[in-house]
């Protein structure tokens, strides 16, 4: 039976596992049962746990930046981004200079019951308007309540975390979010 | 029963009733709150269910509530009748099988002279209660489970009997109280302050008697009939509620009611030593010895379950046929020879 050992030694993990979740104190206090102490796992709704920067959790809009160029909307694989806008004048950049056209935002909605969160429409925007926050907190008892309007998804933008320096001796200039 | 309480036959068997009746789901609820909830959940360094109630003891109740809830679905193609039938058949073997289990003297249901065959032909009967269900599923992942489990229970159904003999031989008696009395007073080369429990002379019956139990009990490493990741459930796929509940209850009272067994057996049952055989508080107390006991054959049981991945089909009956039958054949012979010789 070439298998025993290794049978015997799963026994022997499950078991000290069992152990060291029950009993996690050490000395004396091991006596003492502390599974709370000793299990790897968050306790979710009693205590939060802390996502990474980077986390995927929700997507933000700086609705300044955008200028509804539908870049993101026809990126998103399941068309979840529904984007309106219309055009207006806006005052030369320059004393004398010609009066601009710019696109005015009237309506930028994500609907998170269709988004799948690969993140092409941040990679997408060339305008630096979507970013990444790594809120998750957001659950609804109705569905057409996860539709995030612009305001919406504005306030989301307060809680993006700022960009990580890259590594040393890199040419790259550090993005910043705009706040 | 003694002269103290003297009741009319109907009065007893109808205490005996109600007590089996309440018992039957408070084990399956101390198995499934202890092991499948709490110790699975520390070895797997989790927490379990801790806000239902102290310590999350009334999990199951609320799971039991949540089920009477659900909606009682029919598959539109299955045989209704036999379909309805199934976990009500696996449930009765379950409660067959308590009527022969002793816990004292005289807190037995029916003290059959045959017990432990009568058992072991009770259990089997779940057999035809998964089959039914699988097949009557109209459901090809039912059927395959039902299939599976068909083949599984026979296969180990022989090492699980197999494995009875050597006990019957030694105790000379296929009642299950005779066995009690056996063990209690039996002698170990002449010592018999802890009387002789058999598990010192029948370890290799014990050891196969817990495989095949396991392998009965449809737990893991033998749960092929109903592995959720290939059979999505097998044969109880499309049972909801309280038809589910049935099944679900039944695993765990029949776990329990092997682990009974196998300490009644193994383990000296309800006798306590340095007390009488037929002491009349051993009713009182031997209850509370057995429930020990027999969580510590649960806990190896619930053990191997949380330890081991699955086995494959043909290294399971390869297991059986192979290893555990000739085993258990052996196990006989040794057993008859030491018999006769001593």
């Amino acid at each position: 039976m070439p298998q025993m050992p290794g049978l015997i030694k799963g026994l022997g993990v499950t078991a000290k596992t069992a152990g060291r979740t029950l009993f996690p104190k050490r000395g004396w206090k091991t006596l003492i049962p502390a599974p709370q102490q000793g299990a790897v796992t968050v306790q979710y709704p009693h205590e939060k746990e802390a996502p990474p920067d980077r986390a995927r959790g929700v997507i933000a809009l700086h609705e300044e930046n955008c200028t509804a160029c539908m870049l993101c909307s026809r990126s998103c694989p399941d068309w979840c981004i529904y984007i309106e806008g219309h055009k207006v004048k806006a005052p030369p950049r320059r004393a004398g200079g010609k009066a601009r056209t710019v696109n005015k935002l009237d309506r930028f909605d994500i609907d998170y019951a269709l988004c799948m969160y690969c993140g092409i429409c941040v990679e997408v925007c060339p305008f630096d308007a979507l970013f990444w926050s790594p809120e998750y907190e957001y659950s609804e008892p109705r569905i057409a309540d996860l539709l995030h309007d612009k305001d919406r998804l504005g306030e989301w933008m307060e809680t993006v975390p700022d960009f990580e320096d890259y590594e040393s001796g890199s040419e790259q200039k550090v993005r910043k979010v705009p706040r | 029963m003694n002269e103290l309480l003297a009741l009319v036959y109907w009065q007893e068997t109808a205490i005996k009733l109600g007590v089996a009746l309440a018992v039957i789901p408070t084990t399956s609820l101390i198995l499934v709150y202890l092991f499948l909830f709490k110790m699975m959940a520390f070895m797997q360094s989790r927490l379990g269910p801790n806000d239902t109630g102290p310590y999350g003891s009334l999990q199951l109740i609320a799971e039991a509530i949540k089920f009477l809830q659900k909606e009682d679905i029919h598959p539109s193609q299955a045989d209704r009748r036999v379909f309805r039938m199934a976990p009500v058949v696996v449930l009765a073997s379950t409660f067959l099988l308590y009527v022969v289990l002793p816990a004292g003297p005289d807190a037995i249901v029916e003290n059959l002279d045959t017990g432990i065959f009568y058992a072991m032909a009770v259990s089997s009967l779940s057999v035809l209660g998964i089959l039914m269900a699988g097949w009557a599923s109209a459901n090809k992942y039912a059927l395959l489970g039902g299939l599976r489990a068909a083949g599984q229970l026979i296969a180990y159904e022989l090492p699980l009997i197999l494995a009875v003999m050597g006990v019957v031989i030694q105790a000379g008696t296929l009642n299950l109280q005779g066995i009690v009395v056996a063990q209690a007073t039996g002698e170990i080369f002449g010592w018999g302050a802890i009387g002789h429990p058999f598990i010192l002379t029948q370890f290799v019956g014990l050891f196969i008697f817990l495989i095949a139990a396991q392998a009965e009990l449809t737990q893991t490493p033998f749960d092929m009939p109903v592995a959720e990741t290939e059979l999505v459930g097998g044969f109880h796929i499309e049972y909801t509620g309280f038809r589910f509940l049935l099944f679900f209850m039944a695993e765990f009272g029949t776990a329990f009611a092997f682990s009974a067994l196998a300490s009644v057996m193994f383990l000296g049952g309800w006798w306590i030593p340095g007390f009488d055989v037929d002491d009349n508080i051993l009713n009182i107390l031997g209850p509370g010895v057995m429930l020990g006991k027999i969580l510590l054959i649960a806990f190896l049981i619930f053990w191997v379950r949380f330890t081991y991945p699955r086995l494959r089909e043909d290294q399971l009956q390869k297991f059986a046929w192979k290893f555990l039958i000739p085993l258990s054949l052996v196990n006989i012979v040794l057993t008859g020879v030491f018999k006769v010789v001593f």
